[in-house]
């Protein structure tokens, strides 16, 4: 690993980098330039949310990342060969007709994993959101909050080195929304895994992130990055703590800032 | 039984218990001739009596609404899929498809009995009637797939065949079956206005042919048992297609689901 690789993190350590984002701008077909200029990189491990008003980009950098949609100018470099993604939508986005073990097994069964190879992964990561149960239900039996749980139990089965969540928890309500940011804190440090998260929400944002990046919109860019150096799991006594009342009203500032710049 | 279902049940058997009694009432009070309007229990009868050839004519008409059926179900599907997979056949096809569809079944087949002996034009008719709303039915299907799950197997680098077999086909399948049902009845229909047009007679003559005989020959009772013999196999046909419906559907979609009280 080169020094270039290496950067601190939020909480002092030196984490290395997952995948750098150098110039890149994003113009749609009718002309809409969604991205422009945005350097941006995000580190092994790291809790980074983007925050921003509708219109600035956050989904689209998602989607950039994904591969679902690519630059119109700049580069995305990830580190290492593999960039195993796991992408949890605004809705849950599940298969109707299948029920809660198929939906989580997709992912697996797309690449060629039998059902019988697909059970142990499949179930434990049902058994990570709290579903182990609920295997043969459809998700037309389970209620949002649970259908967002399979959402993120296919997301993980597949142990991805990134997980891209674009507002996964925006339509459920606050008790839900509240209960499911703990449990995903939760997952994150067992798994250690990577998470860009997409918010409307300063409060959620700094509850969950190591780093938060705000964006303003018309054009699509980055205008502010705010660290949140706290432990993870947290818990209601971070929440009621000096730090994060620190970063929520910074955060708040900076967001103003950005649709103030936009206007 | 909940009371609701038992009106469900109860008041259209009761409005149809009632219906018939007016009507044999009117009948035998006013005296009408069954040459004009016979009675329910004189059709009963009639039913009874000529069950031998009813009944053939019956598997006459069911044999080629099911087999019409079953090549529109195919052709349907077969063409939905090839319009789903290339974009250019559907432009390229799907106006003529709807020409057919809108051209009266009554108007082609004597054109059909120019090239084809009189069962196959019946045949022919009954399938051009029922292919429509299946291949339309199941290409809306088909190309109606929710995005994010569309860019959730491009995002797993899942193959054609792979989004066609697990996301596509399945997203189809309520279309598809709505397609089938509506299909299954327009079979029947096509069967009968087409055997009416092409006038075939004989042993391998349908019910259609059955109400023109019985017409010429002023068997009025015998015109009306055909006549229920058909609304019953367009019934039967409905309720067979909603069952298999039902069965593919019941546990995940909308439509076969009651809503909670």
């Amino acid at each position: 690993m080169s020094v270039g690789e290496l950067d601190s993190t939020a909480v002092g350590t030196v984490a290395p980098r997952l995948v750098r984002l150098e110039g890149v701008c994003k113009t749609f077909a009718n002309g809409t330039v969604a991205l422009t200029g945005v350097d941006l990189e995000i580190r092994r491990g790291e809790f980074l949310s983007l925050l921003g008003p509708s219109g600035c980009g956050k989904s689209t950098i998602l989607r950039l990342l994904s591969d679902l949609t690519g630059a119109s100018a700049g580069w995305i470099n990830w580190s290492g060969q593999e960039h195993n993604l796991g992408f949890v939508f605004q809705e849950p986005t599940l298969m109707p007709w299948a029920c809660v073990f198929n939906n989580v097994w997709l992912p697996m069964r797309l690449k060629g994993v039998s059902r019988r190879d697909a059970q142990g992964p499949v179930m434990d990561a049902l058994e990570k959101v709290g579903l182990s149960g609920f295997a043969k239900s459809y998700p037309r039996e389970l209620s949002g909050g649970m259908k967002m749980r399979v959402s993120i139990a296919r997301a993980l089965v597949t142990r991805p080195a990134i997980l891209l969540m674009d507002e996964p928890f925006a339509a459920l309500d606050e008790i839900t929304r509240n209960k499911l940011n703990d449990d995903l804190l939760q997952l994150k440090c067992e798994l250690d895994a990577t998470v860009v998260f997409v918010t409307h929400s300063v409060y959620e944002s700094v509850y969950l992130s190591s780093r938060i990046v705000v964006m303003a919109p018309r054009p699509g860019r980055i205008v502010a990055e705010i660290e949140v150096p706290a432990p993870m799991p947290r818990d209601e006594e971070f929440r009621l703590g000096k730090l994060y009342a620190e970063r929520c009203r910074e955060t708040s500032a900076a967001l103003h800032k950005a649709m103030g710049a936009a206007a | 039984m909940t009371r609701r279902r038992l009106q469900r049940y109860a008041l259209p058997a009761l409005a149809l218990i009632g219906g018939l009694a007016f009507w044999e009432a009117s009948v035998r009070i006013n005296h009408i001739q069954p040459v004009i309007l016979p009675a329910p229990s004189l059709i009963a009868a009639t039913l009874v009596k000529d069950w031998p050839p009813l009944f053939r004519s019956l598997l006459v008409t069911l044999s080629i609404t099911c087999e019409a059926l079953i090549a529109a179900t195919v052709g349907g599907t077969l063409i939905a899929l090839l319009f789903a997979r290339f974009r250019w056949i559907e432009e390229a096809f799907f106006p003529y498809a709807v020409i057919l569809q809108v051209t009266p079944v009554v108007s082609i087949a004597p054109l059909l009995l120019v090239y084809l002996d009189s069962g196959g034009a019946v045949l022919v008719c009954s399938f051009l009637v029922a292919f429509f709303p299946i291949l339309a039915n199941t290409a809306l299907g088909l190309s109606s797939v929710d995005h994010n799950l569309l860019d959730l197997f491009q995002m797993y680098r899942a193959s054609r065949s792979q989004q066609l077999l697990w996301l596509r086909v399945p997203s189809a399948l309520p279309y598809f079956l709505g397609g089938l049902r509506i299909g299954g009845g327009l079979a029947l229909i096509g069967a009968i206005v087409a055997e009416i047009a092409a006038g075939s007679a004989g042993s391998g003559s349908g019910l259609a042919f059955r109400i023109i005989e019985s017409g010429y020959r002023l068997n009025i009772p015998r015109m009306f048992a055909a006549l229920v013999l058909i609304s019953l196999t367009g019934i039967a046909i409905y309720l067979v297609l909603s069952a298999v419906s039902y069965l593919l559907l019941h546990r995940w979609h909308d439509s076969a689901r009651s809503r909670e009280a």
